[in-house]
């Protein structure tokens, strides 16, 4: 498992962080290490502690107990604007009185950067993301992309060790979502920074993170690559909050999570180690695939994918109707807890 | 419907417009001590000529507008820290420390300029502080000073000050103040940079709210001056009402008008864009 990571290629040390508000504990003894060049991301429900973890790096929040290295100091207790960080905000809080270049400069400006080299890097920084022909244009009278662009490129001039974005893409609609996702990617690459994100959707943190920590609760639940996030669940929270899984009792105890894909459905008994007879209760045709639910004896009701290669087909599989599941011996996951 | 629009109109016209178009009639009329009124209407500009000629009127206005500046500054800077408290207390405090800003008018204007007067009088509590606190051995008389008249103007108009820069202030998103720290700003600067420039038609409106009205102010000059502070508003009581001269009351009043106009419209634009904005 990639949950550590070797000591001097750490960016970022959390130990035993927690912060409470009142009675809630937003985030309860998190122990995290992030790596130079990351793409992390912190993924949970509303009110995992996500967001408060995101605004304790920040900080924005001081936390009750633990510490917090960046870089290899001690960042417990210094305020946000001595902090070698700098945050993307959901709200983008962009300056409404300031023009772009003047939101994108505000940085260094409070840095005592040179006026002449503050226009240099600000140009370069708005090409970067395509906007060095709004310059003179104030935040009221962009579109919501250009916004983004906007708070990202105010976020990155500084060259901050650690870029922290909080719900980057949630305010985008979902084509522009996914363009910006790789827009977003490409980006960290080129720079070589260490990006931290906070995402409630699964998919964003899934297709963009190099490693990713999902969140139940205020502590980590897991955290490694998306493929061994998906593929090998720690948990019935985990196999149940990213994807579909069906989680299924075992003989001798405890739990396996299995994936909708991973299942086959046959009209006829399959040849696999692992078959299980059922009917149809509902089909969702979802273009690319066809999710069924399957009513069995054995483990209730199983979710079921199929691809749709055959563009005549439709759902292959019609409600009511029997058939039969069967998976291999590795399909599942044997959950820990 | 249109008479329920045009209700205000006609109340406009005629307790605003006729009695302005009245007065301006009387300033260019000619004084008739003998006829009552005591005015003799025509076209004649001597009213204006005698106030343009006569250094006492000029030595007024320009006292006038120097104690209204000076008192709209000292505003700004009390009640700037205030509607910035009000406005970051947690929201179910709000209401209350608002209605402790507006509770001084429960009670008459002219019952507070007068209880002002005792407090600043010989012997009266300020003085006794002043000598027993041991900040000041002989303070002095306060009452009948310029001071006196800055601090009841201050006083008065307070509220005026506050209440724009509350709304502002109330407005202004938090996470702005997040997003200048973050990129470096210590909360001074933070403030320099966000805070202040985006609550500046607060601080224009709350300004020209106290400015206005101040610089024609007639009772705290008269219960809380002396006889050395001239103010354009104690002038034009004195025309009317001591010497009875109409014309030269009316050709003040007119004068005034005209001067606070550029003001006024200044406060206007600075609300139309206000508004504008938040669309």
């Amino acid at each position: 498992m990639s949950s550590t990571v070797t000591g001097d290629k750490a960016i970022v040390r959390i130990e035993g962080l927690t912060r409470r508000f009142g009675p809630i504990v937003a985030v309860d003894r998190v122990d995290l290490e992030i790596a130079r060049g990351e793409l992390f991301a912190l993924l949970g429900g509303s009110g995992c502690g996500k967001t408060t973890l995101l605004r304790m790096l920040a900080g924005f929040e001081t936390p009750d107990e633990g510490r917090l290295f960046i870089d290899g100091q001690d960042m417990t207790d210094v305020p946000p604007y001595r902090r070698p960080v700098n945050m993307m905000f959901q709200s983008y809080a962009l300056f409404p009185h300031m023009d772009v270049a003047a939101n994108v400069g505000y940085g260094l400006r409070r840095d005592g950067v040179k006026a002449a080299e503050i226009a240099d890097r600000v140009a370069e920084i708005l090409a970067l993301v395509h906007l060095q022909d709004h310059a003179r244009r104030k935040p009221s009278q962009l579109s919501g992309g250009q916004r983004q662009r906007v708070a990202l490129a105010r976020a990155l001039v500084k060259r901050p060790k650690l870029l922290l974005l909080d719900e980057p893409l949630a305010a985008l609609d979902r084509k522009l979502r996914e363009s910006t996702r790789f827009e977003m990617v490409r980006l960290q690459e080129q720079l070589g920074l260490t990006f931290v994100m906070v995402t409630h959707d699964q998919e964003e943190a899934m297709s963009m993170a190099t490693r990713l920590a999902v969140m139940n609760a205020g502590r980590i639940a897991q955290i490694g690559t998306p493929h061994e996030v998906y593929e090998h669940p720690a948990s019935r929270f985990v196999a149940d909050f990213i994807g579909i899984a069906n989680i299924i009792g075992l003989d001798g105890g405890g739990w396996m999570a299995l994936r909708p894909e991973k299942i086959a459905l046959s009209a006829e008994r399959p040849a696999l180690p692992r078959t299980v007879a059922g009917r149809i209760v509902d089909v969702a045709y979802e273009g690319d695939r066809s999710l069924y639910h399957v009513e069995t004896d054995a483990h209730g009701t199983m979710t079921v994918s199929t691809t749709n290669i055959s563009r005549s087909a439709g759902a292959a599989f019609a409600r009511g109707q029997s058939v039969w599941l069967g998976w291999s011996d590795e399909a599942g996951q044997r959950l820990e807890a | 419907m249109r008479f329920v629009i045009g209700l205000p109109f006609l109340w406009l016209g005629l307790f605003f417009l006729l009695p302005c178009l009245l007065v301006l009639a009387i300033s260019l009329g000619t004084y008739a001590p003998d006829s009552v009124p005591p005015v003799e209407l025509g076209l004649s500009f001597k009213s204006f000529a005698l106030l343009f000629s006569d250094d006492l009127y000029l030595a007024a206005w320009i006292s006038s507008l120097r104690i209204a500046a000076t008192s709209t500054l000292v505003a700004l800077l009390l009640g700037y820290p205030m509607a910035y408290a009000i406005a970051r207390a947690a929201p179910n405090r709000r209401p209350l420390l608002l209605m402790l800003v507006v509770l001084p008018f429960w009670t008459s204007f002219l019952i507070r300029i007068y209880a002002w007067m005792g407090l600043l009088a010989d012997n009266g509590l300020i003085e006794q502080f002043l000598r027993w606190s041991g900040l000041a051995s002989n303070p002095g008389t306060i009452l009948g000073t310029e001071w006196a008249v800055h601090l009841g103007i201050v006083y008065a108009y307070l509220p005026f000050m506050v209440l724009p820069l509350y709304a502002t202030l109330e407005k202004l998103d938090h996470g702005l103040l997040e997003a200048a720290a973050d990129l470096g700003a210590k909360p001074f600067a933070a403030f320099l940079t966000v805070t202040l420039p985006l609550s500046l038609p607060g601080i224009v409106a709350g300004c020209l709210l106290v400015f206005i009205p101040a610089v024609g102010e007639f009772v705290i000059p008269d219960l809380l001056g002396g006889t050395e502070t001239l103010m354009i508003g104690k002038v034009l009581w004195d025309e009317f009402f001591t010497n009875g001269d109409w014309p030269l009351a009316s050709a003040v009043a007119v004068c005034l008008l005209v001067l606070l106009v550029g003001p006024i419209a200044i406060f206007q634009r600075n609300q139309a864009r206000s508004l504008e904005r938040r669309t």
